[in-house]
């Protein structure tokens, strides 16, 4: 059963609010990464408002599902959707990055309401997800543990470590999802460090492997269900995605991968968001 | 006095590797996908084959480059400075360190300059680690006239070396450019008779204005910028502890390990004083904005006048 037309409505328009809500952030403390967030609101959004099940007044609530932003860097978008969910004021939004804020450049789970694990350096969220995976599983519990990765990310071995691991203890209750955006920080991944082959190299190593546009959320809500059918194995859904989707003149540019946005970009990029493109 | 604004040290890094490509026709760049951050594409655009960006791939960038260097080449390796300690540690150690291996690890965002990507990118523990490694020569310029010849004394020195690079714009000293810079030699910035301040890379600019308002209070104040943090220039340390029979140390770096750890156990056995430490206190840091950081995490001059003030007091009850 896929996703109602209404669902389906809903995410659409959240996922407009959190690009605006992302530029109106990033421009008004000028630091941050648009790219990157930009790519991952589709997923990030359909996750929180569609699959997990998560309780904002109790963030520790030991039955949650789990949601591992390994591509730490975007973090401004996931906690754009944390503050919709409520873990926190929308007004703190405001304070990202600044000194005594809540909100840490970087996730960190000991400051942040609903941050399930500190992030920033690359690499170590699928590992980190895989044991709890594991946790759950040796004790006897049915939460998911979901990560999200950048593609330039899966450079590090310590990914390929964490693929062979989840497959050797067949974790079928993480999910990984693959911002495949082809751009990392320092120009197109093609160019930096090409993945080859990246579903064939997953399959190689054991993983379930499914194929999504990652800025449709009906497609990425089935991928997920699909991905709870497979047992013992873990699933690896790569999601084609553009960096910096939604603002035309960041699409694609490791330019804009953590650069400040000036008044006219501001302006010019709200306008296109508005338009609803 | 420190002077006007100058250049950031990982521009003027990026700049020298330039020239030195030029006379160096066996250097060699490996940067890990933030070539933009360490300014090493200035090399690769001049030097497009003697440049490697390995994507984000840190140890398999220092073991390559500790592999490339065994055939005659000269490798820099480049990285945000948290991460040359944690990603490549273990090649540094096992292959460059170990071996002693021709090897240049230049790692930039160092201390808290990465200010608003927060503690995960903060740099407080390189100073640590790199200088528990046996062979390691350890190189924390001050302003950007250190940072070039730095990176020229790394080239001629044959050996590893780690340079540890701040990210944003630095003031230039006057009194640290009109000096020499000598591996392994530490420079006298300012003499003084009441106190010493021992300080490396940006905290050296501090402890000059730190030595400036403890003169208005009548206290002279000698400053010293170590750029060599190993091998430490120890009878500079010894003179300065006989001399002015107290010493504070500063710098950019947890109070555990770094060059407050190296003065210490020097001192601690040539010549026994009373010292006091500034510095990151046992903490992670947070984001914000750079200065705001130095203020709350304790590192302007200010701190490093109290530090002194409390070295003065133990000296004084000392007798
Ligand atoms: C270990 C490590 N090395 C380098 C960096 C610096 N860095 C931050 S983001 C980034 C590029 C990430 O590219 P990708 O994974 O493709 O993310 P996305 O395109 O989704 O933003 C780099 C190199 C880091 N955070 N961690
Ligand atoms: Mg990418």
């Amino acid at each position: 059963m896929g996703l109602t037309k209404e669902r389906k409505a809903v995410l659409e328009g959240l996922c407009k609010q959190f690009r605006r809500t992302l530029l109106d952030t990033l421009y008004s403390v000028q630091t941050g990464h648009p790219g990157g967030s930009l790519s991952a609101t589709e997923i990030i959004t359909t996750l929180y408002f569609e699959v997990m099940k998560v309780d904002p007044k109790n963030p520790s609530w030991e039955d949650r599902d789990r949601f591992v932003l390994a591509k730490g860097h975007a973090a401004p978008m996931l906690y754009i959707a944390l503050a919709e969910k409520g873990f926190f004021p929308k007004e703190e939004l405001k304070t990202l990055r600044q000194l005594n804020s809540r909100l840490q450049g970087h996730p960190c789970a000991l400051k942040t309401p609903g941050v399930e694990l500190s992030t920033g350096p690359l690499g170590l969220g699928l590992s980190a997800a895989l044991g709890m995976g594991l946790g759950a599983r040796i004790q006897g519990k049915q939460f998911h543990t979901y990560v999200l990765l950048g593609d330039g990310e899966i450079q590090e071995g310590i990914v390929w470590e964490a693929a062979m691991a989840g497959a050797k203890y067949g974790i079928d209750n993480v999910v990984a999802i693959l911002d495949k955006n082809g751009v990392q920080l320092d120009g197109p991944v093609d160019q930096i460090m090409p993945l080859g082959d990246v579903r064939a190299k997953w399959n190689s190593f054991g993983w379930n492997t499914l194929e999504v546009n990652g800025h449709k959320v009906e497609e990425i809500y089935d991928a997920i269900q699909e991905a709870h059918r497979v047992k013992g194995k873990p699933t690896i859904i790569i999601a084609h995605t553009v960096k910096g989707k939604g603002v035309s003149f960041m699409e694609g540019k490791h330019a804009w991968h953590g650069k400040p946005i000036s008044k006219a970009e501001y302006e010019a990029a709200i306008k296109e968001l508005e338009g609803g493109r | 006095m420190a002077g006007a604004a100058g250049k950031a040290m990982r521009q003027v890094y990026g700049e020298t590797l330039v020239e030195l490509g030029k006379t160096y026709p066996n250097i060699v760049v490996f940067d890990a996908d933030v070539a933009n951050s360490t300014r090493t594409i200035l090399f690769g655009e001049s030097y497009p084959d003697r440049f490697f960006d390995v994507g984000i791939a840190e140890m398999n960038m220092a073991a390559m480059a500790a592999g490339i260097s065994t055939t005659g080449m000269i490798p820099f390796v480049n990285t945000f400075a948290c991460f040359m300690v944690l990603r490549c540690g273990d090649p540094i150690r096992s292959l460059v360190a170990y071996t002693k291996l021709n090897v240049k690890l230049a790692g930039t965002y160092a201390g808290l300059s990465d200010s608003y990507d927060g503690a995960s990118h903060h740099s407080i523990l390189d100073i640590a680690f790199m200088r528990a490694l046996p062979n390691m020569v350890v190189l924390s310029p001050a302003d950007a006239a250190d940072m070039k010849a730095a990176t020229e004394a790394a080239v001629q020195y044959k050996g590893p070396v780690y340079l540890r690079i701040h990210r944003n714009e630095c003031p230039d000293i006057p009194e640290n450019d009109t000096q020499p810079f000598t591996l392994g030699k530490g420079k006298v910035l300012r003499d003084g008779r009441d106190i010493t301040l021992i300080a490396t890379g940006y905290m050296v600019h501090r402890a000059m204005e730190a030595a400036l308002k403890l003169q208005q209070q009548g206290i002279s104040a000698r400053v010293v910028n170590i750029h060599t943090i190993k091998p430490l220039d120890t009878n500079l340390l010894r003179d300065c502890a006989k001399e002015t029979g107290g010493i504070v140390v500063a710098e950019e770096h947890s109070i555990h390990g770094g060059l407050g750890g190296a003065v210490a156990e020097a001192i601690g056995r040539l010549y026994p004083v009373p010292i006091e430490f500034v510095g990151v206190r046992d903490t992670f840091a947070e984001s914000g904005d750079y200065q705001a950081l130095l203020e709350k995490y304790g590192l302007t001059s200010q701190h490093i006048v109290k530090a002194a003030e409390e070295v003065l007091k133990k000296k004084g009850a000392k007798g």
